[in-house]
């Protein structure tokens, strides 16, 4: 094994290590060494992936295997290690925003009792994230899915005698197996198909396959790689929130705020975002499940900011923006914009583990308050919480020279110029999009940091900045938020960055025009003078004219608005209603359906009917025949004469 | 070294020390009781440890045999051997059966010679089912395990044990005899052998090979237990002991499938293949409808019992896929079901020892008090919803996976258990350990004792590690397998 193959597997193995000390020991170690080991843990990882990053960059490449799981038949599953540009790429954001969680956990867990675990958490958490993304096959790609799914689950219900929280984590979980069981039977047919797993062997047959059919309803044949690619969107769909299996995300906010930005914003539901773009070799060849993709997002990023706008609880307006950005992302996937998609999810998870954080540290300073309408006027007291939070905002709504700006931007373009059935729609919805965010935005910016104090006269005595263990990670984040944009926008988006890790048609390839286009205008600072031309900047400052004068300025607007529009802000005030269907329909639904089947299936046809019925007949027959053993002989004489007579007549017949 | 009979030893080790327990007598020696049946269990253990280091992956045939007359009059012979197929579950039920007299260590405190013996020798003949050659001593190891596993549930089982004892009973004993009239006519054709190996090469037309895997079909499928004759069950869980639970869950269950594997497909691959379909849709229920009604259980044992049967659906599915990811995922899932199990069941009796209700509303905040236990409780649910890297998910992602290449809506009815499985275990889960304590009782209990913690751990460890490394599992079974796979796709027809 070289030095740098050691190096690919110490970077999960470190935060694994982290997490069974944390964990395992948490009885026998002090607080101090459960947080330091796991910090140095990760602090490794991160390292280690900044090496190979470099090293990727180099032109270093690998694929190989760590070990073979498991042989059915002659086909082998193993467990290795793809490290590419894009997974070098996942590797460094990971552990960035891992680590600084990490730190930021110290100041936010203090006082909490389950401190050792929390950190034995986020570090499992991280390494099933990394063996996600450094995954060369689908099997060890599901691995990872799931185990981040499961330190989801663990940290939504952190606080387990909340009731809130374990009802919180058993529907993330749950709806997450919906997605889980789309992608599984994704899984199932590409090794059907492909008889393996590993991702260079079965896209090296995928053009071989693009006119196999498969025959699901009778008399509907359709393209293989159509199914494929939907399974494994459905995958997508569960953990990186789309709709309509976004419901969970919203609730996961009973988690404690660090997970909040760690895994419900940064890096985990991202997943689903970085997996389709790992199989762009075999979406690229469905024009219906781009469409789809793309459709989905765009409901995904249009609908669910709408709700961002009603909520008056700062970490789940982030949370309605995470799924709203979510949707950028997939919508830019759908047009086949796989280097935006990267490229923003990126830059979101800077800005959006910042907003989180910063949201976190204003929540320690309001004595776990989180409702806007008790906040105001937080800025004079926490100056570095708010420049972050400022920066965040800034970036989330999409203003030069700010990350998002740029990552933003190039999606809605390239939108604009997909062909696809839905684009239109798509294209719409993430525009309209731009506003609706930055009014949300800044509504909780201004909401929060702005205007009069409205918190309780104690509260607002003890109101001070976070210790620095919070503010460090804050302003650590704050930089590649503000500056990750224009500094990469350049290479990564337009320099071919990804190179043979991701896969575009030539029909598709409109963001290599993109690229042409961005060249010949100046490069990054002509793409901030053409900002100033084109629509989205414009939708964006209006939307924080907006949040200004409704929520600065005339504050007895919104109220107003409200009664007006009272059956939309009913809508939105329940969420679409989806939780209320999928509650009744589903959960109900399968309850009812199984206490009929246990009922009247079980109890009363197989148990009743048949297994006591036939007792029952037995002990009716036996209650029959025992009167024939009367004891008197007459009656068994009489027996014996119809018997011989019987023997008779048959001998005769 | 060779020469050792170590097929003999498992069967007999346990059965000997067995009596030698009994014979301790009263509970006045119950200490005395306990320690000869631990020494018996662990010796049973120590000698099924060599079928494995010394088993040859390379071939299919059968391995460790003996072979000595028996009743000569009628070519009834004592004749052992083990293959890739059932040399792990004699490792699981010696494993098993250490797991069980550990676990009731303090708990069984009347009549405590009995009740280890009872699992002594119940380990000895149900090792001797799974190592038997001859039609015979498998019919009479087969009957003979009833009797003890009948006794556990009658004698030391809960309010409703007499009913549930019968009803397991007559369930299974119904089925069985079918099975003895198959190997009478099986006899009758092969010109008077009971060898099961013999059987397999006769030459059946179709009519006499439907008849027989019907027969097969009536024992196995009650065993297994398939839907829809499978309502002793989870009436024998919830009135037997838990250690009696364990052993029903974690060995008897797979008695069933093995029997598929080991009569009903290479004897009749025709009439397999034929019934198919039926097999495959039974199995099908088994896991959704099941997973359904467990769903709905508010008594945590009915409520796991249930999730055996969904479990064990993807057994039979896995087995008459006829492929290698069905069949090696079945064997797998049996491995790992019987430990998963087997833990959940020692979970539930870890609360009930103390608080004496299996009602899933008498608990709630149970993590306040017993965060270990919790934690361990924790895996075996996650293991029980198939979470890979815990051995839940092997053998549900080969038997998902096996399906798919038969029939893409087969793979989309089994896959639904990842929704279910989760649903009902972690619901369950959520309602015993999180929350707050509501009920004042749950507000003493105490975290799991020394003993405990051991054997929930060493279960924890092997559940883990089958999970994160399954190779070794399976490399046991590729030849024999294989091996029965080309048997099972030639027919027996053109010969008959």
């Amino acid at each position: 094994m070289t030095t740098m193959q050691m190096l690919y597997l110490w970077v999960p193995l470190s935060p694994l290590i982290g997490a069974a000390v944390a964990g395992l020991l948490g009885h026998w170690i002090s607080r101090r060494l459960a947080h330091s080991v796991t910090i140095l843990g990760v602090a490794f990882s991160f390292v280690a992936s900044l090496v190979i990053f470099l090293d990727v960059l180099a032109g270093h490449t690998y694929n190989g295997t760590v070990y073979t799981w498991l042989v059915a038949g002659a086909t082998p599953l193993h467990i290795g290690f793809l490290i590419d540009r894009l997974s070098a790429l996942m590797m460094v954001v990971v552990t960035f925003v891992s680590l600084m969680v990490h730190v930021y956990t110290i100041g936010y867990m203090h006082d909490d009792p389950g401190y050792k675990r929390f950190f034995s958490y986020i570090s499992l958490f991280t390494f099933a994230m990394l063996m996600l993304v450094m995954a060369n096959n689908f099997l060890q790609l599901f691995f990872g899915w799931e185990g981040v799914g499961l330190v989801s689950y663990l940290l939504i219900g952190f606080w387990y005698t909340r009731p809130s929280a374990i009802y919180a984590n058993l529907k993330a979980f749950l709806v997450n197996r919906v997605g889980d069981l789309g992608f599984l039977l994704g899984v199932a047919l590409v090794l059907r198909q492909f008889g393996t797993l590993d991702y260079s062997a079965v896209f090296a047959q995928v053009p071989a396959a693009t006119h196999v059919a498969v025959t699901l309803f009778p008399g509907h044949p359709w393209m293989l790689l159509t199914v494929i690619s939907l399974l494994l969107f459905v995958g997508a769909m569960g953990k990186s929130a789309q709709f309509p299996l976004h419901v969970w995300l919203p609730d996961s906010m009973e988690g404690p705020t660090p997970i909040s930005a760690l895994i419900h914003a940064a890096t985990m539901v991202t997943a689903g975002i970085f997996m389709v773009a790992r199989m762009s070799p075999i979406f690229e060849w469905s024009d219906t499940a781009l469409s789809v993709v793309m459709v989905i997002g765009g409901i995904t990023a249009l609908f669910m900011a709408f709700l961002g706008v009603i909520q008056n609880d700062i970490k789940r307006v982030v949370a309605y923006s995470t799924l709203s950005q979510l949707g950028y992302m997939t919508a830019a996937l759908g047009a086949s914009a796989y280097s935006a998609a990267i490229f923003h999810l990126m830059t979101h998870a800077f800005f959006k583990a910042l907003l989180f954080l910063a949201a976190g540290s204003v929540i320690m300073a309001m004595h776990h308050e989180q409702d806007m309408r008790k906040m105001g006027g937080l800025r004079k007291y926490m100056p570095i919480t708010y420049g972050t939070a400022l920066i965040g905002s800034l970036a989330l709504a999409g203003i030069p020279p700010f990350a998002g700006f740029f990552s933003k931007d190039a999606i809605i373009e390239a939108i604009g110029h997909s062909t696809l059935p839905g684009a239109g729609f798509a294209h719409f919805a993430v525009l309209s999009g731009v506003f609706v965010t930055a009014l949300y935005t800044f509504r909780m910016l201004f909401m929060t940091f702005h205007g009069s104090p409205r918190m309780d006269e104690h509260t607002r005595a003890h109101l001070k900045e976070s210790p620095w263990v919070v503010w460090v990670p804050l302003v650590a984040l704050a930089v590649p938020a503000f500056a990750s944009g224009f500094l990469f926008v350049q290479p990564m988006l337009y320099g071919n960055y990804f190179g043979s890790a991701i896969m575009v048609q030539a029909p598709h390839a409109w963001a290599a025009q993109m690229g042409e286009a961005f060249q010949a205008h100046g490069g990054t600072l002509g793409a901030i003078a053409q900002g100033f031309f084109s629509a989205p900047l414009w939708l964006a400052l209006a939307g924080i004219g907006t949040a200004w004068f409704l929520y600065l300025k005339r504050t007895d607007l919104p109220a107003r608005i409200k009664d007006r529009f009272s059956l939309i802000y009913a809508i939105l005030e329940h969420k679409y209603g989806f939780d209320e269907f999928n509650d009744w329909f589903f959960a109900g639904g399968a309850r009812r359906l199984g206490g009929v089947l246990w009922r009247w299936g079980d109890v009363r046809v197989i148990d009743g009917f048949f297994v006591n019925g036939v007792a029952r007949m037995v002990a009716l027959s036996a209650r029959f025949t025992r009167r024939l053993q009367s004891g008197l002989i007459s009656h068994y004489a009489f027996a014996m004469i119809i018997g011989v007579a019987a023997l008779i007549w048959f001998a005769k017949g | 070294m060779a020469s050792t009979p170590w097929l003999s030893l498992v069967i007999w080790v346990p059965i000997l020390f067995g009596v030698l327990v009994l014979a301790t007598g009263s509970d006045r020696n119950a200490r005395l009781a306990r320690w000869v049946a631990l020494v018996g269990a662990v010796a049973g253990f120590l000698a099924s440890i060599p079928l494995y280091t010394q088993f040859n992956v390379q071939t299919a045939g059968m391995q460790f045999t003996e072979l000595h007359p028996w009743i000569e009059a009628l070519h009834v012979n004592y004749h052992l051997g083990v293959d890739g197929i059932s040399v792990l579950f004699i490792l699981l039920t010696s494993f098993t059966t250490v797991v069980v007299v550990a676990a009731g260590w303090k708990v069984i405190e009347k009549r405590v010679a009995q009740y280890m013996a009872a699992f002594l020798i119940m380990s000895g003949l149900m090792n001797g089912v799974f190592a038997s050659l001859d039609a015979i001593l498998f019919y009479v190891f087969w009957e003979a395990m009833l009797i003890p596993m009948f006794l556990v549930i009658g004698v030391w089982g809960g309010p409703n044990r007499v009913y549930a004892a019968v009803k397991f009973f007559l369930y299974t004993l119904l089925g069985s005899l079918l099975m003895l009239v198959a190997f009478i006519y099986l006899y009758q054709r092969s010109g008077g052998s009971f060898d099961i190996l013999d059987y397999q090469q006769l030459p059946l037309g179709l009519e006499a090979q439907v008849l027989i895997f019907l027969a097969f079909f009536m024992a196995f499928a009650v065993k297994v237990p398939m839907w829809p004759v499978h309502t002793w069950l989870p009436d024998a869980h919830v009135e037997a002991p838990t250690g009696g639970s364990v052993v029903l869950a974690a060995i008897m269950l797979k008695l069933g499938a093995y029997g598929f594997l080991r009569f009903c497909l290479p004897i009749a691959p025709d009439a397999s293949h034929l019934l198919s379909g039926f097999m495959i849709t039974l199995s099908l229920i088994a896991v959704v409808y099941i997973g359904l009604v467990a769903l709905v259980q508010g008594d945590m044992k009915k409520l796991i019992a249930y999730s055996s049967i969904s479990h064990m659906g993807f057994v039979t599915l896995g087995i008459f896929l006829f492929n290698r990811f069905g069949t090696e995922g079945a064997l797998v899932q049996m491995i790992s079901h019987g430990f998963v199990s087997g833990a959940l069941f020692l979970c539930v009796g870890v609360l009930y020892d103390r608080l004496h209700s299996r009602q899933i509303n008498d608990y709630g905040g149970v993590v306040n008090r017993m965060p270990l236990f919790a934690t361990l409780f924790m895996l075996f649910a996650m293991a029980n919803s198939g979470l890979p890297a815990t051995s839940g998910f092997v053998g549900e992602f080969m038997v998902i996976m096996g399906s798919m290449k038969v029939n893409f809506w087969y793979s989309a009815a089994a896959a639904t258990t990842l929704i279910f499985g989760a649903a009902y275990t972690l619901w369950m889960y959520k309602r015993v350990i999180f929350g707050k304590i509501t009920n004042p009782r749950v507000e003493g209990l105490s975290d799991l004792s020394t003993r405990e913690f051991l054997i929930l751990g060493s279960l924890a460890v092997v559940v883990l590690a089958m999970g994160v490394y399954p190779l070794p599992f399976t490399e046991v079974m590729h030849s024999s397998v294989a091996n029965l796979l080309s048997h099972v796709a030639q027919s027996k027809l053109k010969g008959a």
